[in-house]
């Protein structure tokens, strides 16, 4: 319990007086872990709607593999982004492993079928008539897509936030494809694992317990915008 | 309605604007190419914080960027074999001559070394204390059963591991008593003081992790346990794109005689012993003797 008490003691003194190895190592969480976000939602709402507004044959199948996405297993990412990205292997010319960039590249493969994912559900909840009521209004194709994606913008903001939650905490694929560097792509989830394999327990939880308020910070944003714009 | 539409794009734009500049601050850092070396190097240089002193060094003596992929020695060698590091510290003799033999890597020069050694709960269950030679006190570990964690990871310490299990005649690979971690030197050693369990460690990582472990030196100063780290400088002629002068610069700087003279001193300040003794330029058959 001792141990706790001193890692959130810990915490609290990196925090206040702004540590800059700390500081550095949060802002390149938020930094891979945001920009991993938005390059997913980009993908993953276009494809969501479009699966979701669309009938073709395999459809069923699609979405099936949609959903096994959800769940898959970033090592598994990780293993695959980095024998792509060797530097004699396929994607080698981009010299791309062991960076930053790496990382938001497999955080990004990790999130886009979470938010496809979810985009999916949210848009087949929209009642079905709504479609053709838009279309009768004389909409266009696309500016029909779009108010329904506005219309469905509440459950999207939980896929941002799940979107996000998944890759922020996530730590086997970017050990892989960052490599823990020092001062360079070293983020809060595998500089708590090197921290506990070194036995400084106190600043491993000090370093959970930031992971934690910033998850939470940036939710609590998200949530706050959901909950605000919830139809009365 | 229309109000509240309003600012949620604005809240949006906001989000996306942050994670857009965060994302363009991202990228220029992993432009900086030419100047990068790859290390691949085993775990107990990375937790024994070694490197966290030497790379600051290295990279201000020369401009070089280096980054230090800590893994096992059998992984740090199979990437140097697909040509994915420039530069190798490790510590596994045998598979680093075969790794040589085989075209490999060129130019393997004596580091430093240190030593492993067994450690265990302080209650010794095996009685192992005392016991000169480690083959036996492995036999004895054997002989009564008594839980003894293996890295697993074909790291060096693993490599090592495994050399004193065949002196010692023993396979213990299916024992029950005998479980693989799977995990770098500092995790093993806490899964073995939470288990109370035995383990050979390297001497750096146990002394700079003591302080948070229940586990007591037991076996020390055999011949057998020397631990002797080396760097190979990964053959271009396989793989064309590694960096050579810039692995040549690292090989070179880890045996020139200022980082010598810090690898001699390190550890000694926090721990009361030095973590490695350097020896560039020796007999490595001398070693120990």
């Amino acid at each position: 319990m001792g141990l706790i008490f001193d890692g959130i003691k810990q915490a609290f003194h990196l925090m206040f007086i702004l540590d800059p190895e700390v500081l550095g190592i949060t802002l390149l969480s938020l930094k891979v872990s945001g920009s991993a976000t938005l390059i997913s939602l980009f993908f993953g709402i276009s494809v969501g709607t479009a699966v979701a507004l669309n009938q073709f044959p395999g459809r069923r199948f699609a979405v099936s593999l949609i959903n096994t996405g959800m769940s898959m297993p970033p090592v598994v990412v990780g293993l695959f982004v980095t024998i792509m990205l060797w530097r004699n292997g396929p994607m080698g010319f981009l010299e791309l492993l062991y960076t930053p960039t790496a990382m938001i590249i497999a955080q990004a493969v990790i999130a886009t079928p979470i938010i496809t994912g979810i985009t999916l559900a949210a848009m087949q909840q929209l009642p079905q008539n709504l479609r053709l009521q838009i279309l009768s209004l004389g909409a266009t194709r696309l500016q029909m897509v779009l108010l329904l994606v506005r219309e469905a913008r509440l459950p999207l903001l939980a896929a941002i936030m799940a979107g996000f939650g998944g890759v922020i905490s996530e730590v086997g694929a970017s050990i892989m494809v960052g490599g823990n560097i020092k001062g360079y792509s070293r983020v809060l989830t595998t500089a708590t694992v090197m921290e506990t394999g070194r036995g400084n327990f106190d600043v491993a939880i000090a370093l959970s317990i930031i992971l934690l308020l910033f998850a939470f910070l940036v939710n609590a944003v998200l949530t706050m915008v959901q909950q605000r714009e919830r139809p009365k | 309605m229309k109000f509240s539409n309003k600012r949620w794009f604005i809240y949006l734009l906001l989000i996306s604007f942050c994670i857009i500049g965060g994302l363009l601050s991202a990228l220029p850092a992993g432009a900086a190419e030419q100047k990068n070396i790859i290390l691949a190097t085993t775990t107990s240089t990375q937790d024994s914080g070694l490197l966290d002193v030497l790379i600051p060094m290295f990279e201000k003596k020369t401009g070089y960027f280096v980054k230090t992929i800590a893994v096992g020695s059998g992984q740090a060698m199979a990437m140097g074999q697909k040509g994915e590091a420039d530069v190798l510290l490790v510590h596994s003799p045998a598979a680093e001559k075969k790794f040589i033999n085989d075209g490999y890597g060129v130019n393997r020069r004596l580091v430093m070394h240190n030593d492993f050694i067994i450690v265990g709960p302080a209650e010794d269950p095996a009685k192992v204390k005392g016991t000169k030679s480690t083959p036996e006190s492995f036999k004895k570990i054997a002989a009564t059963n008594k839980l003894f964690l293996s890295r697993g990871d074909n790291s060096g310490t693993h490599a090592k591991e495994k050399d004193v299990w065949k002196v010692a005649g023993i396979n213990p690979e299916k024992e029950k008593w005998y479980q693989q971690t799977g995990l770098g030197m500092g995790q093993t050693l806490n899964v073995a003081a939470e288990k109370k369990g035995y383990t050979l460690a390297d001497r750096g990582t146990y002394l700079a992790l003591k302080k948070n472990l229940a586990l007591d030196i037991l076996g020390e100063g055999d011949a057998i346990l020397l631990n002797i780290y080396h760097v190979i400088e990964v053959n271009p002629v396989k793989w064309p794109k590694v960096n050579v002068p810039g692995a040549k610069a690292f090989a070179d700087f880890m045996v020139a005689p200022e980082t010598q003279a810090v690898i001699k001193t390190f550890g000694t300040e926090k721990f009361g012993a030095p973590l490695f003794f350097p020896d560039a330029g020796k007999n490595v058959d001398l070693l120990g003797k």
